[in-house]
């Protein structure tokens, strides 16, 4: 087999990866993130290990496919639950730090 | 300076006009109260389960057949994964490896005569939630209204070489997709948007230089104006030895100019992946039938069978059939025993005169082709002259009355009562010993002012070119017997 996958969890990895989610790490979260993802990614290391030669790649489980729905309004008024999950709230809308600039 | 190229490839946003967004039965109405139009699906709830909007596929599929794309048989949803807050799934649902179509085209009309530029894919996916910035209290509201419904992008080739071009291919695309009902194409609306995707290269050399993406041009004049920005910019850079750096440019519409997008917000690795909760599409040869067999006779189509129908200038061809609303309009009344001539004239003068004043566009049109075929028909028999008919056609225009109906009961059918008319006549005369003698002098224009003394005492219910003709009869009468 190749490289090992969880061996490039590098500390600039890292760093890449909490600009992609936007996310500000302290030194210690940092560490916990790489140990984390080595972890993952030794599950993927370990799933690379079996022969996959010949076998057709699969991106669903089921065998299902065509599964539609009309287009029809069924919701009603969604903001009430929606809004549950808001940080904070203004005129009916999410409240959050400001993201452009 | 050296010669340059400038090559230019857009992907174009399309909203398409469902009733429901494209994985929940919310709807997309627009101009709801902010997230009254949301549920666990478009706000990306763990557990949720989204499932395809069929009227999505069909819309898409109709548009690829239009644009000349092959259709992508057994295709899939991709998860491209991005974190801003538009977004509350982190992820956008969308296509990458296996769009709905490919490799299509349109035709656009160009300085060197027809040409076309290519379409690499058509894609299907969902759109984002609406950010407010609130620059005084520096923070952002978010409103997912808009959050989930669908879209279709189009990626064109790098074929288009100036704004002339876009412009003339953004037009080919609307006027498509129009004709489809798949969507109303407005740029100021938002449910049109191109982002412009520009290099430049020496000319004569084939390879592609650098390319910069501009986002956020909401109107066919920023898109002129960030194309020649753009395009001026990398020609200084390179002029000056410098190099283009790949990037995402926001323009700014009030500044006339476009700033690069910070690197960290710009960060792209969307890390895409097939969507574990969407089930592939596997597209059958009857459900394209079932889409062929629907699409709508296209405006080219459309433009030649008029040629050969109906005896009208091709000018006119050309402006009733940029809208598929205005050109059923003009069939339907034609087929209903106007003369073509006839209906185009009202299409093209006061319909589009009051078009303009009310700011709408031809798909708003309201009145029906049979109220239009009546009010043809009035005119045609004399029963209302040319000034009432277009009173009455700016009441129909507005609230589609019935004409027939109308000039009844507003009692403005033309006065057939030859007395009535005469004693009036002959009252306008006696009453203007002036004008009379201006005319009987040789002032042939003085009969002018008679008309109109007459028209007024009728209240324009009269045909002018009889009270003309009236006039002169009573005053040959009066100079013989003088």
């Amino acid at each position: 087999m190749g490289i090992a996958m969880a061996d490039n969890i590098t500390n600039e990895t890292i760093d890449y990866v909490s600009i992609l989610a936007k996310l500000e790490l302290t030194g210690e979260e940092r560490e916990g993130a790489r140990r984390d993802m080595c972890r993952m990614l030794e599950y993927i290391d370990k799933m690379s290990e079996l022969d996959t030669e010949g076998v057709e790649p699969m991106s669903h489980v089921f065998p299902l496919q065509n599964v539609f729905r009309e287009d029809e309004v069924t919701g009603g008024d969604g903001s009430g639950d929606t809004l549950k999950n808001a940080p904070g709230e203004r005129e009916n809308m999410f409240l959050v730090p400001r993201t452009f600039d | 300076m050296k010669q340059y190229e400038t090559v230019i490839g857009l992907e174009v946003h399309v909203e398409l006009a469902t009733k429901t967004k494209i994985f929940c039965g919310c709807s997309t109405a627009f101009g709801g109260r902010p997230n009254s139009h949301t549920c666990p699906v478009c706000t990306g709830m763990p557990g949720s389960l989204p499932v395809l909007n069929r009227k999505v596929l069909e819309y898409a599929v109709a548009v690829g057949m239009a644009t000349n794309c092959e259709i992508t048989r057994y295709c899939k949803f991709d998860r491209k994964n991005y974190f801003y807050p538009d977004n509350p799934q982190n992820y956008q649902i969308s296509q990458l490896y296996l769009p709905i179509c490919r490799n299509g085209y349109v035709e656009i009309e160009s300085e060197g005569g027809s040409r076309r530029i290519g379409i690499h894919e058509i894609h299907m996916e969902e759109d984002a939630g609406k950010l407010i910035h609130d620059e005084w209290e520096d923070c952002t509201l978010v409103d997912y209204n808009r959050s989930g419904v669908p879209l279709i992008e189009i990626v064109s080739e790098p074929d288009m070489r100036g704004a002339e071009d876009v412009i003339a291919y953004l037009e080919k695309l609307r006027l498509i997709i129009r004709y489809l009902g798949a969507s109303d194409c407005k740029l100021q609306e938002g449910s049109m948007r191109a982002d412009v995707n520009l290099s430049v290269r020496e000319a004569g050399t084939d390879t592609l230089g650098t390319r910069t993406e501009m986002k956020n041009l909401s109107s066919f004049r920023s898109i002129t104006r960030a194309i020649q920005g753009e395009r001026d910019r990398q020609i200084n850079l390179l002029e000056k030895g410098g190099t283009v750096i790949q990037e995402t440019r926001r323009w700014d519409e009030a500044g006339d100019t476009s700033y690069a997008m910070r690197s960290k917000e710009d960060a792209q690795d969307y890390r895409y992946f097939p969507d574990p909760d969407l089930v592939p599409i596997s597209i059958s040869d009857d459900f394209l039938e079932e889409i062929r067999s629907r699409q709508p006779e296209l405006r080219t189509e459309k433009m030649k069978r008029y040629r050969e129908e109906y005896d009208i200038p091709d000018y006119d061809i050309e402006i009733i059939t940029e809208s598929r609303h205005m050109a059923e309009i003009f069939e339907a009344a034609v087929a209903l025993g106007a003369q073509p001539k006839k209906v185009s004239n009202w299409l093209m003068g006061e319909t589009l005169r009051l078009l303009k004043e009310t700011g709408e566009d031809p798909e708003d049109i309201c009145f029906s082709p049979e109220n239009l075929a009546k009010l043809i028909d009035l005119t045609e028999r004399k029963v209302i002259n040319s000034t009432v008919a277009k009173e009455v056609f700016e009441r129909m225009f507005r609230e589609n009355v019935d004409p027939e109906t109308f000039v009844e009961e507003m009692g403005l059918k033309m006065v057939s009562d030859q007395g009535a008319l005469r004693s009036i006549a002959q009252e306008v005369i006696a009453s203007n010993p002036q004008s009379v003698a201006d005319y009987q002098n040789g002032k042939e224009k003085a009969i002018g002012f008679l008309v109109g003394q007459t028209m007024k005492a009728m209240k324009g219910k009269a045909d002018p070119a009889g009270v003309n003709q009236l006039l002169k009869e009573l005053l040959r009468a009066t100079s013989e017997s003088q």
